[in-house]
């Protein structure tokens, strides 16, 4: 605070950075409710193929994504509705995409594991684990050539360790500078395997051998989430090369909405302790009114607000119409 | 060789006889002088232009900005082609042995491929992949085969097979102005062959096949390498007075079906040959199509003809054996033709 503030740029300040906070609360429960409705939908069989949901771990594309511009570029995973959505993308043509109808984001073509939103600059979730890994910092290599400013986040899970094309392309962003980071999002499982028994090593010393500095951070805080990835961002956008967050967090579903029975691999009291304790919409809820930002009433007027967006995004959906087969054959060459 | 359907084009001035390696140099060094997109990125492609030299000069004009020697990171680097690509940019990527696109395979079938159709045709990869095939240089397995086939099965990707130098130029400058990603395979046993070339601005269309030499008797569809095999066989077989026609399809996708059917219309006999593996190649798709196409015309069935299925040897004597050569083809030529 600089000491010629007056009293009244303060209040707005305070105004401003509530406002931020309940944005992000709402996204948060935005993606929240969406993926319930898309479990939903999987288990009452009108939703065709698979759903990875993001419950759980909504924290680290809001609080990330709240750090970028519009234009800035992110690509996705398997697990991408909450990335999706926390760039900017609407819940309707969300749904309209997971259904496989002509007002999805792609057309119907793409589904679940694939939305591309090139207005929000999304360049698509990806289905190959570490699969964006070379997109996303191509995208930095061409905003450094292009001589913008714009910021590219490769977000990946755990999983994405095991695969070497992420060790190559961090290798040639250390290299050359490149304005890109990378979100590594540990929910702790690889699909159905605890990613202890699949990654030997110190996670974090991935990226330092590269000189790449990384920042590991409680993902389900996301305070923590937002403002380091501020600082990472902002460090970026001077031209002074990538960065890796390393986000512990949390998947409260399984793998895929068909993954039911787990018990096999991570027990019951393990989940609940997460969604009781760790909660990252809880905890910043609990955050807000410690704060005083908030109340009861405005809470309920949020919930409200996002369950009628997301069940109006839903109808619009389930009513929507499918492509027609003529387009089979269409976008296959540009 | 300056093919048939460009002679009329150009026998004015500009037109010298330059190698095959600076003929593609030459394509690259002008569209990079017409689109300050355009940018190549690769193992040993600046100061080193390539273990076959083929890029020397281009970091002297260019610089290192735009001509970018990379870790040798082949998935790596396909993939950045991939993402800058996306963004703006118009990448070509070097990967120096047709043999490493395994490396890089993910990013080229599984990225680079579906990314426009799986965006529902929102987004677009104008992306160049230039690599090499072809045997007979005592290199074995690793660094002699021509996979032109496992590209050509995928759908979003575009595949060129020049065989002269001019169709080198013209073709890798449309490859380069395409929206989509090209994977563009230069014959390594082929950079120092000569030809025509005009020193001006042209482009070759993708899918349209060229007549390499006229005949009546029976029609010989070769790709790449193989194109000179054939051309060397035909004039073997005019001395036994059997005319055949050269038919080079040029892009293996898009695949200009009418000319091979019309070729083989006309002659009632087909050789399809193409330096890669033959079972399940590209020679088997080349036959299947004038299988179809000309059934009812064909005295004869087409005959394939590719590397044997074996991998590529070292020592000469059996590397040898195992790519078509004119005799080869002149002796499946005269079977065909019932003259043995």
């Amino acid at each position: 605070m600089s000491q010629t503030e007056s009293p009244k740029a303060t209040a707005t300040n305070k105004d401003e950075e509530q406002a931020r906070w309940l944005a992000m609360y709402e996204q948060m429960l935005t993606i929240r409710h969406f993926e319930e409705h898309v479990n939903q939908l999987y288990m009452t069989a009108r939703m065709p193929g698979l759903a990875h949901l993001y419950s759980g771990e909504e924290a680290i594309a809001v609080g990330v994504c709240a750090a970028l511009r519009r234009d800035d570029y992110i690509t996705s995973t398997h697990r991408g509705h909450g990335h999706c959505l926390a760039k900017g993308a609407r819940v309707d043509r969300m749904f309209a995409e997971l259904l496989g109808k002509e007002a999805g984001y792609c057309r119907g073509k793409g589904g679940s594991m694939h939305i591309a939103d090139q207005d929000t600059g999304n360049l698509g979730a990806n289905a190959i684990v570490g699969g964006s890994a070379g997109i996303a910092t191509g995208a930095a290599m061409s905003i450094k050539m292009r001589g913008s400013d714009q910021v590219a986040v490769c977000f990946f899970g755990d999983g994405a360790l095991g695969q070497g094309v992420l060790y190559e392309v961090m290798n040639m962003a250390a290299l050359w500078k490149f304005p890109i980071i990378y979100v590594c999002e540990n929910n702790e499982y690889n699909e159905y395997t605890h990613y202890r028994e699949t990654t030997a090593g110190d996670l974090s010393a991935r990226s330092a051998a590269f000189g790449v500095p990384c920042e590991t951070v409680d993902g389900q805080d996301i305070r923590a989430v937002y403002d380091t990835a501020q600082r990472l961002v902002a460090r970026a956008r001077q031209g002074e090369g990538p960065a890796f967050m390393l986000c512990n967090t949390y998947r409260y579903y399984g793998h895929h909405v068909g993954d039911i029975q787990r018990a096999y691999y991570r027990s019951k009291e393990e989940e609940e302790r997460w969604k009781t304790q760790r909660d990252p919409i809880q905890l910043l809820a609990d955050w807000l009114v410690e704060q005083g930002m908030t109340d009861h009433t405005l809470f309920e007027r949020i919930e409200q607000k996002v369950q009628a967006e997301v069940e109006a995004g839903e109808q619009f959906a389930l009513n929507a119409p499918f492509p027609d087969p003529g387009e089979v054959e269409e976008d296959v060459y540009a | 060789m300056l093919s048939s359907s460009t002679v009329s084009q150009h026998t004015t001035a500009g037109v010298r006889e330059i190698t095959l390696g600076q003929a593609i140099r030459e394509a690259l060094a002008e569209e990079m002088r017409r689109d300050p997109r355009v940018f190549i990125m690769g193992e040993d492609v600046a100061e080193a232009g390539t273990p076959f030299k083929v890029l020397s000069g281009l970091v002297e004009e260019f610089g290192t900005s735009r001509v970018i020697d990379t870790p040798i990171s082949e998935a790596g680097i396909a993939g950045l082609g991939v993402g800058g690509a996306m963004t703006g940019m118009r990448p070509i990527v070097d990967i120096m042995f047709g043999d490493f696109i395994g490396l890089a395979m993910d990013q080229i079938v599984n990225q680079a491929a579906k990314v426009h159709y799986m965006s529902g045709g929102k987004l677009k990869v104008p992306l160049v992949v230039r690599t090499t095939m072809g045997a007979t240089r005592r290199t074995a397995a690793q660094h002699s085969q021509s996979l032109q086939a496992w590209v050509s099965h995928v759908p979003g990707l575009k595949v060129v097979l020049p065989s002269t130098p001019y169709d080198a130029k013209g073709l890798l400058k449309t490859a380069i102005r395409d929206d989509n990603p090209v994977i563009f395979f230069e014959g390594k046993m082929m950079y120092q062959l000569k030809g025509l070339v005009p020193d001006t601005d042209y482009t070759i269309p993708f899918g349209v096949a060229d007549i390499k030499r006229p005949g009546v008797d029976i029609t010989i569809v070769a790709t790449s390498s193989m194109v000179q095999i054939a051309l060397a066989a035909a004039e073997l077989l005019e001395k036994l007075e059997i005319s055949a026609e050269i038919v080079d399809p040029r892009t293996t996708f898009p695949l200009d079906k009418d000319t091979l059917i019309a070729s083989a219309k006309k002659t009632s006999r087909a050789i399809v040959i193409d330096e890669g593996y033959e079972r399940y190649g590209v020679t088997a798709e080349l036959a299947s199509v004038i299988a179809e196409g000309a059934f009812y015309y064909l005295d004869a069935p087409v005959k394939r003809m590719g590397a044997m299925d074996v991998p590529v040897p070292f020592s000469p004597v059996l590397e040898d054996l195992t790519v078509p050569t004119a005799a080869s083809v002149v002796e499946v030529a005269k079977t065909l033709c019932g003259r043995v």
